[in-house]
């Protein structure tokens, strides 16, 4: 009888992890399935980020709940128009990375994050900004292709770099078209290591392919 | 088992269905509503994000004792405690704000800001380059700041309304004595640094920090860079001479070294631009200098800068006081400068910040007079003949240790406490005609002792307080510095400052020793500025009063020598300033106004009365204009600097009445001057570039416009003559390099 009941509870504490990592993946479907239709706008986006935060620091050893968290934040950084307020969004996405990154250490896909967010703060001022975090965001993305050739994403960021670049800085769609094709190659046979795995980027590869042609 | 499990399920989705809603709003302490608000049932998955008015409002699963934790950007978080029931419940938050960098006023009254970095900077560090009346010298971009006059016949700023000795260099702290080039008579000399050593600049024209003293009127305080950003081969040629360095970057990025080397020689200069004066030795200077930095482990600094230059002019220019005779200037000048800097954090939010320095200088002068042909000519009487040649030899040695302590409290306040100890041992020998000697050598001690405060009280107001203690060997006395400085934001961001200090400086070494025993001058600032500052834009207006006690009046020693007899000068100086920027309106187009007005008497020297000094134009302004155009890689810079005409004077002594005397005035013309510079970078954008050209055309006065700096009299005061430009226009051309990796690559590969 002692023996049974030590297994139900082993049994029982089994069913709650399963559980618990369930909720976990469920959370995180669910809160991926709104990430599309956040990108309207900054404040749904920070929304977003958010309730990625909340899962994260409820869970405190996923990464990819601070990794999406920090996507979001960046990305509401990069949508906001008020420029003044672009430094202060770009910090709390820094921050959220941090913890991805003790976390994850030499990830490919938070190294993509790290040069979002070096480019995010280079948008305020591009001109004054560029030597400090140019070169911040450049050393990032080359870190992501080291850490993981296989991973598309930093190829995208790069090509999608150039393509906003203007010519005379040789920028364009002639040098970042190559760059694109390459991230492209590598999202055709790129597959997430989960469900819930950095998977996103594709769509725009082939749509700004199509912008250059 | 199974019905164990079933029933364990059963309970658990019984559980699910019993939700609660928790909701509420989230202000600041002013009740404004904080969208964007994070809400979160601690160690849950449940909360919220509040809305534009600041509402929020979730369901939980969750019973009993849980916490709430609240958190946005620029506040204080809060994680309060909440027992949910099975009623739907109401928390409404209010959040404090914290007081951030971002956010914070910013004190500015009294002073400008050069960097890329921190915010309240008016220019950056490229903007000291091209401006094109500057011609890379690192003072003369201030120049075209409200504040400072267009003095072009002797080097050094002049702020308002007081002379260039009343400004003071320092280097990391250390004051940088010899800052320019060693004077030469009738034209301004340049500053003996690179522009690109520093990587900020802040300067002050007036109530600057308790941190710095002995000078009445300004402080330039230059920051030198950190690391490199990579290694890098660099090579200069121009129309005055070539130059070269490297700067090699460690590996682990944690410590670098640089060396470089620059010739001057101004034989193609002269050959391209026509001189007033004869250069008939062509002036050639020699400048090394080195430097180590290393970054430690807390992320503080260790940098060392040694540099050591040697250069020689001579020229020679019609005498004034004879039909035919020339007056011919030598100047031999070795100086030398090192200084060795530690900043770092120390732990408990306290920073060091320690360095010494060493300085030495030697002046080699000689002044002849000289026949047409270029001979020396002795003439004995009248004595003012037999002065004219003679020769000066100046060696100074100097050293400076100073340590500052720094606690960071709470909200960016800080406390800052520290001294310095300044020591300096100048002497000169004079050599007459007849080669009798005079030497006098002057020691000083100066030790001070410092403390300031910044307290933030709220984000939208901020205090400097500080005071300084000196006390110098040559006066024998301690003086006392209080230092204050206000600031307020409004809430459209515009904000007001002022400033409030007593400045203590000692004479100039060319009036010492003095007669009889003297104290300090004193000046007293009050400033009021109103600022308006955004990304794009810069607006600020400046007044101020600047009242000076003590001025050193002047007398003649036993050899003849005009010395400090007395601190029984005075004299103030008053105004209003205008400083616009623009960076937005005219697309690709950068451009600054500024404009001065000055009313300013003074006492000093050998002045009989309380006149308008001759270094001090009424009315001041300046227009800089840059357009970058990237089809042609070439940018365009303009710059134009006005000035009303400045009094001169020919003050004589009256032996009869013993004493001096105004004899003859006058005003000089309005100063008009417009520069312009060109720079064509060729390699930007190409691919895969390892150097970096930059081609550099500039012409300073392309109008060729007269301008009249003062007028020199005859002894006899009979005849006088202009005091103009060496050169009516100055025509530049260089080419200059970096190897390495192209620093454009970067701005490509991320320029989104």
């Amino acid at each position: 009888m002692k023996k049974l009941s030590f297994f139900t509870v082993l049994l029982l504490l089994s069913v709650c992890s399963f559980a618990q990592s369930e909720k976990y993946v469920a959370a995180m479907k669910k809160n991926l399935a709104g990430m599309d239709s956040s990108f309207r706008n900054p404040a749904d986006l920070v929304k977003l980020a958010n309730s990625f935060e909340r899962i994260a620091t409820a869970e405190k050893t996923e990464w990819l709940p601070y990794y999406y968290a920090a996507f979001c934040q960046v990305n509401a950084g990069f949508m906001e128009q008020d420029k003044t307020k672009t430094d202060g969004i770009a910090d709390k996405a820094n921050e959220l990375i941090k913890k991805a990154d003790s976390l994850a250490p030499n990830n490919s896909e938070i190294s993509c994050i790290k040069s979002m967010i070096a480019s995010c703060h280079m948008m305020v001022n591009p001109q004054e900004r560029w030597q400090q975090y140019g070169a911040e965001s450049s050393s990032n993305m080359e870190a992501a292709m080291k850490q993981d050739p296989a991973n598309p994403r930093p190829y995208f960021l790069k090509g999608q770099g150039l393509k906003y670049t203007p010519e005379q800085f040789g920028g364009g769609c002639a040098t970042a078209k190559p760059q694109l094709q390459i991230a492209l190659e590598k999202y055709n046979i790129f597959k997430p290591a989960s469900e819930i795995h950095p998977d996103w980027g594709k769509q725009i590869v082939e749509k700004l392919i199509s912008d250059c042609k | 088992m199974k019905h164990i499990l079933t029933s364990l399920l059963l309970l658990g989705f019984i559980t699910t269905k019993a939700q609660v809603t928790i909701s509420g709003r989230v202000t600041d302490n002013k009740n404004k509503p904080l969208p964007g608000t994070s809400i979160q049932l601690k160690d849950s998955y449940d909360g919220a994000t509040t809305d534009s008015s600041g509402n929020y409002t979730f369901v939980t699963e969750e019973k009993g004792e849980h916490f709430l934790q609240v958190t946005t950007s620029g506040y204080f978080a809060v994680v309060q405690k909440i027992v949910i029931g099975t009623t739907s419940m109401v928390q409404n938050i209010s959040l404090k704000e914290q007081i951030t960098e971002l956010k914070a006023v910013v004190i500015t009254a009294g002073s400008f800001e050069a960097s890329d970095k921190n915010k309240g900077a008016v220019l950056n560090s490229l903007d000291i380059v091209t401006t094109p009346s500057a011609n890379g010298d690192v003072t003369s971009a201030f120049k075209t700041l409200p504040g400072t006059q267009q003095v072009g016949e002797s080097e050094g700023l002049f702020v308002r309304g007081g002379a260039a000795t009343e400004a003071k260099i320092y280097m990391d702290g250390n004051l940088v004595n010899n800052f320019f080039y060693s004077s030469t008579p009738g034209i301004a000399t340049r500053g003996r640094f690179n522009p690109f050593l520093f990587k900020g600049t802040i300067f002050s024209t007036g109530g600057y920090s308790a941190l710095y003293g002995q000078a009445l009127s300004s402080a330039l305080i230059l920051e030198s860079t950190d690391l490199p950003e990579r290694s890098q081969a660099d090579l200069g040629i121009s129309v005055v001479g070539v130059g070269g360095g490297i700067q090699h970057l460690a590996k682990n990025k944690k410590s670098s070294w640089g060396i470089s080397y620059n010739h001057t020689n101004l034989w193609l200069g002269l050959k391209i631009n026509k001189f007033k004066q004869d250069f008939f030795t062509v002036p050639v200077y020699n400048q090394l200098d080195a430097n180590f930095r290393i970054k430690t482990k807390n992320g503080g600094f260790i940098k060392y800068y040694f540099y050591i230059s040697g250069n020689k002019t001579a020229f020679s220019s019609p005498d004034i006081d004879s039909a035919v005779l020339k007056d011919a200037f030598h100047l031999k000048n070795l100086n030398t400068y090192q200084n060795i800097n530690w900043k770092d954090r120390i732990g408990n939010g306290w920073k060091i910040n320690t360095g010494v320095s060493f300085s030495t200088n030697k002046d080699d002068i000689l002044n002849e007079l000289q026949d047409a042909s270029g001979k020396k000519v002795t003439i004995e009487t009248p004595e003012y003949f037999a002065a004219k040649n003679y020769s000066v030899e100046n060696k100074a040695g100097y050293a400076q240790a100073r340590l500052v302590l720094e606690k960071k409290f709470a909200g960016l306040s800080a406390l800052r406490f520290g001294s310095d100890y300044f020591y300096s041992d100048e002497k000169t020998t004079y050599t007459s005609y007849d080669g009798q000697k005079f030497t006098e050598k002057v020691i000083d001690k100066i030790f001070a002792g410092f403390a300031e405060t910044d307290v933030y009280i709220t984000n939208s107001l901020a205090a400097k307080i500080g005071s300084r203690i000196e006390h110098s060997a040559v006066i024998n006395k301690w003086n006392i510095a209080p230092r204050l400085s206000l600031a307020y934001k409004f809430p459209d961001n515009s904000q007001a400052s002022f400033a409030y200090g007593i400045f203590y400086q000692n004479p100039e070494r060319r009036l010492l020793p003095a007669i009889a025993s003297i104290d300090y001058s004193k000046a007293t600032h009050y400033i009021l500025q109103y600022s308006k500052q955004s990304k794009d834009h810069t607006f600020r207006i400046e007044v101020f009063y600047k009242k000076y006690n003590r001025l050193y009046k002047t007398d003649f020693n036993n050899f003849g020598q005009e010395v400090a007899a007395n601190t029984l000068g005075y004299g103030d100086a008053k105004g209003i300033e205008f400083f616009w920027r623009d960076k937005k309106t005219f697309k690709n187009v950068d451009y600054w106004i500024s404009y001065s007005y000055l009313d300013t008497k003074r006492d000093y020297l050998n002045f009989p009365s309380s006149i308008q000094p001759s270094f001090a134009a009424s009315h001041t302004a300046s227009f800089v204009f840059k357009r970058f155009i990237l089809p042609w890689k070439t940018g365009f810079n303009l710059s134009y600097n006005f000035a009303t005409g400045r009094p001169y004077y020919r003050i004589a002594y009256n032996n009869t009445q013993n004493k001096f005397d105004i004899t003859d005035m006058g005003k000089t013309i309005n100063y008009n001057s417009m520069s312009v510079s060109i720079n064509y970078i060729p390699s930007l954008g190409k691919k895969d570039t390892k150097s970096f050209t930059v081609w550099v055309l500039g012409i300073n006065n392309v109008l060729g416009q007269n301008q009249v700096y003062t007028y020199n009299y005859s002894y006899d005061g009979s005849r006088k003559e202009a005091v103009t430009p060496p050169s009516k226009r100055f025509v530049f051309i260089g080419c200059f390099l970096s190897f390495g990796i192209d620093r454009t690559q970067d701005a490509i590969n991320n320029n989104l």
